[in-house]
């Protein structure tokens, strides 16, 4: 499979005035947004703040009611698979298959995203996220933090643009927390796009360097720095919308 | 061709759950068996009452013995949101669809077989003459209720008391072919065969054709939320 990179100006995803509603309730209200390669961007909000639903907008898994959305320049509305093509996600839940191997596993998606050279990404990414020993042990003995670095493999080995992740430190203890937010890093270093959605500010942001605060479906605010300058404005801007709710 | 490697990747995986597994197919062998048992103590197992109950009662099996299966098709789904995983490829979700059906299809055919065999041995029945029509007539009839089946398992999913929604969902629907695949067995049964076989048959390959070509053109819409 051949991923024609975007032209380097052109925004990696694109969200233009995007809506989308459950039932009568509001879940985005017409947010924009603009990420260009390489950047490494944190949602941050209370738990229904939208964070969530606008990861799944990106990755189409939730068709919005209204707006744009691109993907490399590719309106996902319309070609949703071309769009899923560059994008890998990663979520609470794993994804995985308990009964299959780890390499069983991959293969599957493997086969699924019409990879070739099945066998050599295959090991590749499991050595990459140090598995290549539990390759053909079934998924159901895994620890939480294994099957967190098997769902890793999996969403990136077809070498997409852009990764999709929706809480992805939940459940995991602090070494495997550690080991993701160095993988995540290593990820963006290789000039790879990064969207996170969390509500935990205190595991693996070190290579954040955007951060969008959502708060009732809308962008809030947005913040260009460090963790540390990230986790004071949050802590001030939830102190602020409690204070607008009371 | 890459829908169908798609297709056949889903297939290989729900075969490959399974077989390691083996939950659905125990269970369907497990029920199909015991009806067959029950109802050759409840009747006189002669070749007059054979002809006559055996079709509705091969039906009837096939079908509650199926619906056990159906329930387990989107199930193993259900554990770590492997759904999402399906959806979030690049794959028409039509794919999806048809590598559960394949996969239904496949685990259906096998306990029926051994339901038949079951079937022909309790009952003192001779197969054996109409093995090539019976084998026809069967798939044909597995293959329609198949193919609304594992649409409507993947509605009724998401849904409350889903093991209870399937049938109410599904029985109605798949009537048309239950009663095509009982009158060709009928038809089969008697000796020369029955005159509306060709018509019943037809009928399968009708209701097939319909019944795989709409889940096909509709499953998008049935996984979008």
């Amino acid at each position: 499979m051949t991923l024609d990179a975007p032209l380097p100006d052109v925004p990696l995803v694109r969200l233009d005035k995007v809506e989308k509603w459950f039932g009568r309730t509001s879940a985005l209200q017409g947010v924009n947004l603009e990420v260009r390669r390489g950047e490494f961007l944190v949602f941050l909000g209370r738990n229904g703040a939208g964070k969530s639903t606008l990861l799944r907008v990106v990755a189409r898994l939730v068709k919005p009611n209204s707006g744009r959305v691109e993907v490399c320049g590719i309106d996902v509305l319309r070609h949703p698979e071309s769009g899923r093509e560059r994008l890998g996600f990663v979520g609470h839940n794993s994804y995985l298959y308990r009964n299959l191997t780890a390499f069983e596993n991959l293969q599957f998606f493997a086969r699924l995203y019409d990879l070739s050279d099945v066998k050599d990404r295959i090991q590749k990414a499991l050595q990459w996220v140090g598995l290549e020993r539990s390759a053909s042990r079934p998924i159901h003995g895994f620890s939480r933090g294994m099957q967190q670095r098997l769902s890793i493999a999996r969403a990136t080995l077809h070498d997409p643009e852009i990764l999709l992740l929706d809480e992805p430190f939940s459940g995991l203890d602090l070494e495997a927390a550690e080991l993701l937010g160095d993988w995540l890093e290593s990820f963006v270093g290789k000039g790879k796009t990064v969207l996170m959605a969390t509500h935990d500010l205190e595991q693996g942001l070190q290579g954040a360097r955007r951060w969008v605060f959502v708060d009732q479906g809308k962008i809030a605010e947005e913040l260009t720095g460090t963790d540390a300058d990230a986790r004071d404005q949050y802590k001030r801007f939830l102190k602020e919308r409690r204070r607008d709710v009371s | 061709m890459t829908f169908l490697k798609q297709a056949g990747a889903i297939f290989w995986k729900d075969v490959l759950t399974e077989f390691r597994t083996k939950d659905a197919l125990t269970s369907m062998l497990l029920f199909g068996l015991l009806v067959i048992l029950m109802f050759h103590f409840a009747f006189e197992p002669d070749s007059m009452e054979t002809e006559r109950f055996g079709p509705g009662l091969l039906w009837m099996t096939f079908l509650f013995a199926g619906l056990l299966g159906m329930n387990r098709a989107f199930a193993t789904e259900r554990e770590n949101d492997g759904l999402q995983g399906l959806k979030l490829a690049p794959i028409s979700w039509s794919a999806i669809y048809l590598g559960k059906m394949l996969a239904n299809l496949c685990f259906m055919l096998l306990v029926e077989a051994v339901i038949l065999f079951c079937f022909a041995l309790f009952f003192n029945f001779n197969l054996l003459p109409r093995l090539g029509w019976m084998c026809g007539i069967t798939l044909l009839g597995t293959l329609g209720f198949a193919s609304i089946g594992t649409i409507l398992a993947a509605v009724s999913m998401n849904t409350r008391m889903s093991d209870v929604m399937l049938p109410i969902l599904l029985l109605p629907i798949a009537l048309p072919v239950v009663i095509a695949a009982v009158e060709s067995t009928a038809a089969i049964f008697t000796d020369p065969p029955g005159e509306a076989l060709g018509f019943w048959v037809k009928f399968l390959v009708a209701f097939n054709i319909i019944f795989i070509t709409l889940p096909l053109m509709m499953f998008e819409y049935v996984l979008e939320e």
